[in-house]
């Protein structure tokens, strides 16, 4: 058995998904963690497949891969369950490697499960940590095993789940969730064609149509982000909320509450079922901070929040709290901005 | 002919309307004081079978929950709702079960039925927002699957086309028997219960005939691969969610305070 630690690489209309990138990035953390603990020589692998792919394993190298297994097959092109999970299940019970990390995306939470049920592993869903540790239970020790760490009964706790006895040991993981690497152009990793396992009796999903739009903004990648809740009030008074983003070269980001009145359209909305945001400050204007809300940027660096309610939970994550209406301190941030930069 | 449907619904305690009392001062959930529900995209599942079975004449409605007894009330509402038939899956051997040990109980119960065109699942349940059972209960029953489906676009004796919730979109995907399909609520809103179907299975109990109770050796399941035996995931630990409120500084909502917030802001480099 290899100690090796994988990353299930999506690629859609031939781009990699950014938590791919992501996760390649954490699994370098891991491997280094890993070795240093038990001595031993984890490598990063990456698994890609699709149609014409191979041109896009550079790019996961850069990121932290030492080795990038391609499987060509024009019945890969886009992503349908039997051919995706055979292919996985066949190369992991060939490599046998530790730990598949996989992005929490419709796609990962799709194939994830399955790969698990077919070689009866363990799989737990939407970590948003992942560590190195030891694991003892009823006499038995087991050495560097996989936390993966979650949040469950709706975020209001944190749960470390394992799976010592079986490899691999596998998790999903959210976008935006783990930091990306830098990439490194002049790092070297080894391209493996694998050969396609997949037979047209396994294609049993027929696309008729897929339609994918770009998203009117990508909160993953902001470094500021001023957010608006039930608070803003109206349609109109998110027109404050984006002046004031556009004058502290900020993203407008939104609470679900908000996006359903429809203040503002839900590539914007933050939070469990929206995107989650760890950007270097966060500005909360009139969001009450439940905890669906939080789930998606507590890990936010500085934490801003405006509320006219001294009590709204969302004081208790905040670095910084102003007790005032929207429409009254919104205008004096900017002002005072204004003046110092 | 018609289709053989099937539908797994869960019980769960309602998460998402926590109070402070739900938690216990070790910051474990209190799973008696939560309410329990009907898991709500599972009704979502229950309200396509019943579309389906309304559109091709000669279709049933096979409920299946796993569950303590206590979660016949899931399959009592099935029923209000127009449910064929129900069944609860329950042994004490199931107990500790995680996602696979559940998948594969509940595959066992579903070839119990028999003959089966579709399994519904919701997409996820909302104690544990896995989205896993569905999955790897199709990958156990080795057949086909789609998940995050919001409408059943088209249906008839040998295939369906379903819609699929996508990242930023969606994809129109046809599949023939059997598929699993599991649930978003994003498509048609569940049906209430009909108050016929409340009088007649009101006072119905579990273990009457109209809830049978199977249990392991009833569906044939290997002890070794059920409950906690057959879970290879265990939790080591447990915490509630500390906020780190001793951080917070109150700015003053004056134009001294603010100016004073900014300039904090700017000289640390966070802004500017
Ligand atoms: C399964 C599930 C998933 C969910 N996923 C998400 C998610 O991804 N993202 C998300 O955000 N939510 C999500 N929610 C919803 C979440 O529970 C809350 O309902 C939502 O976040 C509340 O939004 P809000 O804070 O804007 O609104 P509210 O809770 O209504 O809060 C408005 C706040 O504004 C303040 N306010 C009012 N007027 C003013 C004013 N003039 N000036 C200043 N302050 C003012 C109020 O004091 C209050 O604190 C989810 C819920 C469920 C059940
Ligand atoms: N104990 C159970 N009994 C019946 N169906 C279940 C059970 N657990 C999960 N399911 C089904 O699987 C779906 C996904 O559950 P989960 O993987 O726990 O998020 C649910 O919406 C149900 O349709």
């Amino acid at each position: 058995m290899s100690n090796n630690i994988w990353v299930f690489v999506q690629q859609d209309d031939g781009k990699i998904a950014d938590v791919s990138l992501q996760l390649v990035s954490k699994a370098t953390d891991l491997a280094k963690d890993y070795n240093k603990k038990s001595g031993g020589n984890a490598k990063v692998e990456a698994v890609l497949m699709g149609d014409k792919v191979k041109n896009l394993a550079a790019e996961v190298i850069q990121y932290g891969a030492e080795k990038v297994f391609c499987i060509e097959d024009t019945r890969l092109k886009n992503y349908t369950p039997l051919p995706y999970t055979k292919v996985l299940v066949e190369l992991i019970k060939e490599q046998e490697p530790q730990i598949i990390l996989y992005g929490a995306t419709t796609t990962g939470r799709d194939v994830g499960p399955r790969v698990a049920s077919a070689l009866k592993v363990g799989l737990t869903a939407d970590c948003t940590e992942l560590e190195i540790g030891n694991y003892e239970s009823r006499g038995e020790s087991f050495e560097n095993i996989l936390y993966q760490i979650r949040p469950a009964f709706g975020g209001n706790i944190v749960a470390t789940i394992v799976a010592p006895e079986k490899k691999p040991q596998m998790a999903t993981v959210r976008e935006g969730v783990m930091k990306l690497n830098n990439p490194d152009p002049s790092r070297k990793g080894e391209i493996v064609d694998v050969a396609s396992v997949v037979e047209d009796s396994d294609c049993l999903s027929e696309i008729i149509e897929r339609v994918k739009k770009e998203k009117s903004v990508n909160l993953t990648a902001s470094q500021i982000i001023v957010s608006g809740g039930m608070g803003v009030g109206t349609k109109e008074g998110f027109d404050l909320i984006a002046d004031f983003a556009k004058t502290i070269g900020a993203d407008v980001a939104a609470s679900r509450a908000a996006v359903d009145a429809g203040f503002i359209n839900k590539d914007h909305q933050v939070g469990q079922t929206g995107v989650t945001v760890r950007p270097k400050l966060y500005i909360a204007c009139g969001i009450s901070g439940a905890i669906q809300h939080r789930a998606g940027m507590d890990e936010s660096a500085k934490i801003i929040a405006v509320n006219n309610d001294p009590d709204a939970p969302i004081f208790q994550i905040a670095h910084y709290g102003i007790v005032g209406e929207i429409g009254d301190v919104i205008p004096k941030l900017k002002k005072a901005f204004m003046a110092k930069a | 002919m018609g289709l053989n449907l099937v539908v797994l619904v869960k019980q769960v305690p309602d998460t998402q309307n926590i109070t402070g009392d739900a938690m216990k001062e070790d910051g474990t959930v209190n799973r008696g004081a939560l309410p329990a529900i009907f898991n709500p995209e599972d009704l979502y599942a229950l309200e396509a079978a019943l579309r389906v079975k309304e559109e091709v004449a000669g279709s049933q409605v096979h409920v299946i929950t796993m569950g303590p007894p206590a979660a016949e009330q899931v399959l009592k509402e099935s029923l209000y709702r127009g449910a064929d038939t129900v069944a609860l899956i329950t042994d004490r051997k199931f107990a500790g079960a995680d996602t696979l040990a559940t998948s594969y109980a509940l595959k066992c119960a579903i070839e119990k039925i028999g003959k089966y065109d579709i399994v519904f699942c919701g997409r996820q349940a909302i104690d544990g927002d896995t989205a896993q059972v569905g999955p790897q209960t199709a990958e156990k029953l080795g057949i086909n699957q789609i998940t995050c489906v919001s409408t059943i676009e088209q249906i008839d004796e040998d295939s369906l086309i379903a819609r699929r919730s996508i990242e930023g979109g969606f994809e129109i995907v046809k599949s023939a028997y059997p598929i699993l399909v599991t649930m978003t609520d994003e498509g048609h809103a569940p049906r209430t219960s009909s108050a016929i179907k409340v009088m007649t299975y009101k006072n119905t109990k579990a273990g009457d005939k109209e809830i049978p109770l199977w249990n392991i050796d009833f569906i044939g399941a290997d002890v070794e691969a059920c409950g906690l035996k057959g879970s290879p995931t265990k939790v080591k630990k447990i915490e509630s969610v500390v906020l780190k409120s001793e951080e917070l500084q109150m700015v003053e909502n004056t134009d001294e305070g603010i100016n004073n917030l900014m300039h904090t802001l700017i000289t640390d480099h966070t802004l500017g």
